[in-house]
Order: structure tokens, then sequence, then C-alpha cells
């Protein structure tokens, strides 16, 4: 382990979302029902790494970083920032962490104000927070952020306003929006997946850049291919749990969970030789507001035995997998 | 060889804008389609694939003029305006849109949208048409009993199934789909794509997919076309354009695809945006974003043969280097 404490620090992160049971519900008193987003989940994150949460639409991954974000109110779990919970922090105290964690949103067209020139844009999060001092202080941040995500020069991007950049430019406005404050951590919540393929890397390698120099970044994405190549982590998600855990390196050359592996199965890849047969799952992911007894991928698994049905695995270190990757499924014999 | 099923020959489009100025959105796009084939056309937003999709369609809006000729089975269907498109349009040749909600109406339940798709081009009435419909629906994945469902309680990918059997209500010879599976997740993606390559299987379809997604095409179609600025740069089969590309851009846009088979491999994008396409283009419209450029660029360059069935529109293939 490293003598460097962690910079993040989720365990046992439970959200769920309350289902309005209407007049006639409440008055037949209906049992209270509640969306399972997020069910027990832990994860850490280190300065100078990317960790990306990958899963389906409704698998949990944009609650978890809403929670960390403390945009939603966990029911239960700590939330550890740089030794810090804040999980029982009201708005006053949270207030100066916020500076600290920042998020950029997947769509640029919709995250900037159209009013605003990016000069303003950059600018407001100082304003907000009351940072930056005197308004030469303040230009020469929104300066030094915008040359960060590699607007340059930067001048030339000052004055004008959103509809004026391409979808890659908005989206490195928006990372500079956050970056001017100087947080330890960045939330990008599919960051590159509403631009064109022909500006991803771009933004990618921005984001890779910003890594390496020391941010930490939490990245919500569905594409695997992006996470394989860009984040050092990777955690799975299904139905609110992680179900995997590892390297990236390892879980994309070792996956472990059968939930994964149909995942890897059906990426595309570029090379038209390279067709495999894809293991595809039927169905979408179940419900969250019923989540299957056992193990919650079973009725969707492909080798699921009847057990599967009755007990719910834990994540733990599978036989052939190397240290620090887990995998929660009963049917992997595990390291002892 | 037999003669193709859809031929479009020197398709030209032009867009009216408000300010009194033209788009050129097509520039002369040859593309021609055998019967079982599948189609990939690719490129960046704004080239032209979705406007060359809807008028093969006869489907652009009241402000597009459209030059060319497109011929189905022989037929010229453009020459001959609406009059002759429209019996054709649906019957043999269909197109899904990316947002299947777009092209299903709210307020009907999907099996009377299809039912009235059949009883409009005179297909089938009554409990024919409702057999009909709901072998359609079986043959694209979805159960029968849904055809009470309306659009709003089916899921996304079952949305965009359900506008695909709607699509292939008339038996069509020609599918287009425009970006089909952009806004679905991975495994419902996977699940589409499936089902496109079955129904091309079984019924013969011949598929034409836009789409900006590589590795997509790479794996469900044996041609592609790459468009850029409005006009094909290169056209082959898609072995012969992802291991031996004759265009750089059709290089650059695989490298900037992260694919799981190298995961060193360095990611590129490409820089600046495609040109404006409301002013004329001077020389070869890749060149200011081209990392192989050189001087005979300022003259725009047409498309050559590199090998049989292999066409590309770069200098640097005819031999001016060598």
């Amino acid at each position: 382990m490293s003598a460097e404490p962690t910079l993040l620090e989720v365990e046992d992160l439970v959200v769920r979302y309350p289902i309005h049971r209407g007049l006639v519900g409440s008055a037949t008193r209906q049992p209270r029902r509640n969306v399972h987003a997020v069910e027990g989940v832990s994860l850490s994150l280190q300065r100078g790494e990317m960790l990306a949460l990958v899963g389906e639409s409704g698998c949990g991954k944009t609650t978890t970083a809403q929670a960390v974000l403390r945009l939603v109110d966990p029911v239960s779990g700590s939330i550890r920032f740089d030794g810090r919970n804040l999980v029982p922090l009201g708005p006053r105290e949270l207030r100066p962490l916020r500076r600290r964690i920042q998020v950029v949103y997947q769509d640029p067209y919709e995250s900037l104000d159209p009013r605003f020139r990016v000069r303003t844009a950059v600018e407001e999060p100082l304003l907000i927070h009351g940072l930056g001092g005197s308004k030469a202080d303040r230009a020469a941040r929104v300066h030094e952020a915008l040359s960060r995500v590699e607007l340059s020069p930067p001048e030339l991007f000052l004055d004008r306003y959103p509809h004026e950049l391409s979808g890659g430019q908005r989206q490195r406005v928006a990372i500079a929006a956050a970056l001017v404050l100087e947080p330890d951590v960045l939330v990008a919540d599919e960051p590159v997946s509403m631009l064109d393929v022909s500006v991803r890397a771009g933004v990618l390698n921005v984001l890779d850049g910003l890594r390496r120099d020391g941010l930490a970044i939490l990245m919500i994405t569905h594409d695997l291919s992006t996470a394989a190549r860009f984040a050092q982590r990777i955690a799975v998600m299904y139905l609110g749990r992680i179900v995997e855990e590892g390297s990236a390196a390892s879980v994309v050359r070792n996956p472990q969970h059968p939930y994964t592996k149909a995942l890897l199965s059906v990426v595309p890849r570029r090379d038209p030789r390279d067709r495999r047969r894809p293991q595809i799952l039927q169905g979408e992911t179940p419900d969250a507001v019923a989540i299957p007894t056992g193990c919650r991928f079973h009725p969707r698994c492909p080798i699921a035995e009847e057990r599967c049905a009755v007990e719910d695995p834990a994540l733990a270190r599978p036989v052939s997998a190397e240290a620090g990757h887990q995998a929660a499924c009963l049917l992997l014999p595990l390291q002892t | 060889m037999s003669a193709p099923l859809l031929e479009v020959a020197d398709l030209q489009v032009w867009f009216d804008l408000e300010d009194g100025g033209e788009l050129h959105a097509v520039q002369g796009v040859n593309v021609s389609l055998e019967p079982g084939e599948r189609l990939g056309l690719v490129g960046e937003s704004g080239c032209g694939k979705t406007t060359t999709a809807l008028a093969i369609m006869g489907l652009l809006p009241p402000n597009a003029s459209v030059s060319g000729s497109i011929l189905l089975d022989g037929d010229d269907i453009l020459a001959g305006g609406e009059e002759a498109m429209r019996p054709h349009r649906w019957v043999d040749i269909a197109i899904v849109f990316q947002g299947a909600m777009n092209a299903l109406n709210p307020v009907y339940t999907i099996g009377r949208q299809i039912v009235e798709a059949l009883e409009l081009h005179n297909r089938a009435n009554g409990t024919t048409a409702r057999a009909r419909t709901a072998e359609l629906l079986e043959a694209v994945g979805i159960p029968a009993g849904r055809a009470q469902r309306y659009p709003h309680e089916l899921s996304g990918g079952m949305r965009q199934r359900a506008a695909i059997a709607m699509a292939l209500a008339c038996n069509p010879k020609v599918l287009i789909a425009d970006e089909p599976t952009t806004a679905l997740d991975v495994m419902v993606q996977a699940q589409i794509l499936e089902l496109l390559d079955a129904l091309c299987r079984d019924f013969g379809l011949a598929l034409i997919l836009v789409t900006h997604d590589l590795p997509v095409v790479a794996q469900l179609c044996n041609r592609c076309a790459v468009m850029y600025a409005g006009e094909i740069v290169e056209r082959g089969p898609l072995e012969a354009i992802y291991h031996t590309p004759g265009h750089p851009y059709s290089r650059m846009l695989f490298a900037a695809s992260p694919d799981l088979a190298g995961l060193d491999d360095p990611v590129y994008s490409i820089h600046g945006a495609p040109p404006r396409l409301d002013r004329p283009i001077d020389g070869c419209p890749f060149r200011p974003r081209c990392d192989s450029a050189f001087d005979a660029c300022s003259v725009r360059p047409r498309l050559e043969q590199l090998a049989a069935d292999h066409d590309a529109a770069c200098h640097l293939n005819s031999g001016v280097l060598a």
C-alpha cells in the first residue's frame, strides 16, 4: 500500500429514491417502494488516477457520482474525501469542499449558458466561490484554465459564445470552468458520448493530461473501449452494485464476472476481420425497484446455477485474477 | 455481375438558406447497392450522410433542390419527382431513424401504427393486417402481445425494434438505417445489430447503415463509403479500407476510435472541423486537417480506382509522388 492517504474513499454507499404512491396508493396504505439505485458501493480514488465506472443505463453509475458530489443524499454509507466524511455535513460545511470536487457533464450544449461568453462562463465559478482576487488575477486564472484544456491561444476563444464553438471546444470550455477552481477530484459523466468521433480523442487526451498532472478523475461511461484505453482502473456496475473491479488492463484482458465478459464481447472491434460471436444478453437491465434475490445478475446470467438465486455474492479475488482484481460471482473459485 | 438494385449517380443536393445563400450539402455522390448487400455510409456530422439517405427516400424538406439520378431496378425514381417516388417509398425502400420516438406516433399503439401502414399501402386489411402485424413484431423480437402497447410504454430498444417492424411492413428491398443504435446502451445496441444482421440474412434485405461509428460498420457491413464535405472520398470493401486505406480521412477516422484489441495504441483526434458547405471549396476539402497534404492538394482530387471495387479521392494515390 502506498503511504499517501486515499483522496476519495466511498464505503457501503446506499442511495434509494422513494416512489410516490399517489393519492390512491397512500389511501389504500400500499407499501412504500423505493428505486434501489445504489446498494452498497465501495470505491477509492487516488491522486493522478482515473477510475472508470462502467455499466448500462440504470445501473447506478450516475447516482454514485451524484452522491460523491453530494447532490443526492445517501441512505447510508460514508464518502471520505481527504480524510473527512462528507455524508453528515450540512450545506455550509460542504461549501468550501465543493470547490475541490468538480463535475463535467455529458452535453456541452446544455451545460454552457448560451448568453455567456467563454470568458464569463469560465470566470463565473470563481465569483460564486469568492475566489480569484482582483479582476486581473481572475483573468489570469481563466487564461490558464483555457490553456490547460488546450484551447490555444486562449485570446482567440475568450470573447466567443458557445454557438460559435464546435462540440469538442464547448466540452473543453466546460472542463476549463471546472478546472479554474483547482479541484482535486473531477467527476466526468459521459464526457465524450455526445461528441463526434473525430474530436473525442482530443477531449480524452486533455483529461489524460490533467490526470498525469495529479488530478483524480471519476469517469462515468458506458463505452468500455474508452475506459480500457484511458482509465487506470475499471469498476463494472450492475443494478446498483460493483460486480467487478480491478486495473483496466486486467479487467479487459482477463474478465472474471460473466456480466463483464458479456459486456466486453459486444464491444464492436475496428478490424473487420476481428469478428467474433458476441455474447448477447437478452432483455434490458431489470427494474431497480424489484431487485432479484440472490445474485442480482442471475436472471440474465448465461451460467447461473440454482444457488445463484439464493446467495448474494460479495466482491472477492478469484484464483485466476491478479492482486487488486475482484469480482462478485459465486461460481468463481476464490484465492485462499 | 448482376445489375445493381439501387444506383445513385451524381447526386447533388442544395439547401436554400434564409439569408439567401445556398448550402451544397451533397456534391456528386455515386453509390450502388447490390441485392442483399450491406453498405456503411460513414463520416462526421455535417458530411451529407443523412441528406444522401433522405434524398434516396425522397424525404428532403421543401427548401432542398436535388439533381442527379437514383435508379431503382433500372428505373429513375428521382427524375419523375414526387409522383415517381411515392410508389416506391416505404414499399421498396424504407428508413429507420436514430430516435425511434420521433418515428412513432405517441397517441397510437404500435400495433395500430403498423396496421395503418399495411392498409395505407393496400398490403392487407382487417384481420389479415393484424395477423401480419403480429408476424412483423415477432420477426423483430417483440412478443405479439405487446402490439397494444403505446410507444412510451416501451424501452428505447423495443421502440427501435417497433420502428424497424414498421419499416419492414411492405417487404422493402432496401432498408436505410440512420444511426439506428446511437442513442442506445451497448448491450441493446448489440441486440439491434444482431437483429439487422438476421433480417438481412433471412429476408435478403439490402442495408445502408448511416453512422459515424466505424467499429459498428466494421462488424455489420461488407462495403463502406466514407463521406467528407458532401462527397464520397473513399469506397470499397471494409477490409480494404481498414487495412489499406486509400484516403487519409478514412485512416484517421479509424485511428480516432479506441479499440479493445489495441489497449496501448495512441488514440488520435482529427483537429479542426469539416468545411462549411455554404461557400465554394478550394482544392481538396480535407487538406486543412490532413496530416499528409502536399502541393497537389490545391486541386480537388476525384475518385480514382485503386483496385477492383476500391476507389479513393486523394492525390497521394495518383502517382504524382512516385
